[in-house]
């Protein structure tokens, strides 16, 4: 265990949908260019939580996503990625609790295929459904704090709102939304969209957030290994530092030797 | 009768079952899930529901995504 992670306290679990973790890091499995490299990123990571999109069976496929996360004992989240209406989101969430006999769901509905921003209405209304079908559903949002706070008073287990677009690499866009939705939820926050770089994770967790979500950073990333090495310091070092309580920030100058020699 | 397996045409014997028409893809029957005409069929009703003519029939397994 890293130094760092002692500091921040032993107990400093993620609860999330009643179970308990000690990554605050989820993986998702899209873009790495084989399952040997997606892997390594996964072990590198220490992610306990991974998603998998669900798509047709291609009979011609070797090897299986599956069988990487049952190998390393990675708790497996279906997300409904590619899903335009709730009601496809509504199906294909099911389709996956039945694939994989798990009630979580990463709860994706984009809007149009150049931006893949979330749908609120869509999100929303299949939102509902899945919970009152007993679902631990986790929603994909806009950076809005109105809806996030709508969201888990539909009874959703967490609230994900994006930094920025998928796989845009841009980083957290609206600091101060992703504050916001942090200093009114009830349900844990967690980053998701538009990491780009290990300082992004780290300023997730540094503005409150419980965990953080991420794929293209590393898997499409030159040596996926090597930054999943350093996404996995980023969220402890950004999550240590919350915790710490940082200085406040000032216009002028604040002495840190004393003002006399004698 | 015909049928449509993940968007393509098959010829089955009348009254097949939702469980005949996944082997026609694969042996697997963990990881997987059908729905037929919109509507998940659970694995343990996969042999007892039968299939009638021009059924959309969905076989999904997970992949790496998200």
């Amino acid at each position: 265990m890293d130094g760092v992670e002692v500091e921040a306290g032993m107990d400093d679990v993620l609860t999330l949908g009643g179970e308990k973790f000690t990554s605050r890091l989820i993986m998702g499995t899209g873009g790495a260019p084989s399952l040997d490299v997606l892997e390594e990123a996964l072990e590198e990571s220490g992610t306990e939580i991974t998603t998998v999109a669900m798509r047709r069976l291609d009979p011609a496929a070797r090897g299986s996503v599956l069988d990487v996360l049952r190998r390393k004992g990675i708790k497996v989240l279906p997300n409904t990625a590619g899903c335009f209406t709730a009601g496809e989101a509504v199906l294909t969430a099911r389709l996956a609790r039945e694939a994989l006999e798990t009630n979580w769901v990463k709860l994706e509905v984009i809007a149009d295929e150049r931006t893949l921003l979330p749908d609120p209405i869509e999100t929303f209304d299949a939102a509902e459904r899945l919970v009152a079908d007993g679902f631990v559903v986790l929603p994909y949002i806009g950076d809005d704090p109105a809806l996030a706070r709508r969201l888990e008073q539909a009874g959703c287990a967490a609230v994900m709102p994006l930094g920025a677009p998928i796989g845009s690499g841009l980083g957290i866009r609206n600091p101060h939304n992703i504050e916001l939705i942090v200093e009114s939820a009830g349900v844990p926050v967690i980053l998701d969209a538009g990491i780009g770089t290990a300082s992004d994770a780290a300023l997730a967790m540094e503005l409150g957030c419980d965990a953080v979500l991420l794929a293209s950073a590393v898997t499409r990333a030159q040596r996926p290994g090597l930054m999943a090495a350093a996404m996995r310091h980023a969220v402890t070092a950004g999550r240590a530092a919350r915790i710490a309580g940082r200085i406040p920030m000032r216009r002028y100058a604040e002495a840190s030797s004393p003002s006399r020699t004698a | 009768m015909k049928i449509t397996i993940n968007g393509g045409a098959v010829e089955l014997p009348g009254g097949a079952t939702v469980g005949k028409a996944v082997r026609t893809l694969t042996p697997m029957t963990s990881g997987v899930a059908v729905a037929v005409n919109g509507e998940v069929v659970s694995r343990s009703a996969w042999e007892s529901t039968r299939l009638s003519e021009s059924d959309l029939v969905e076989v999904l397994t997970a992949v790496q995504g998200g």
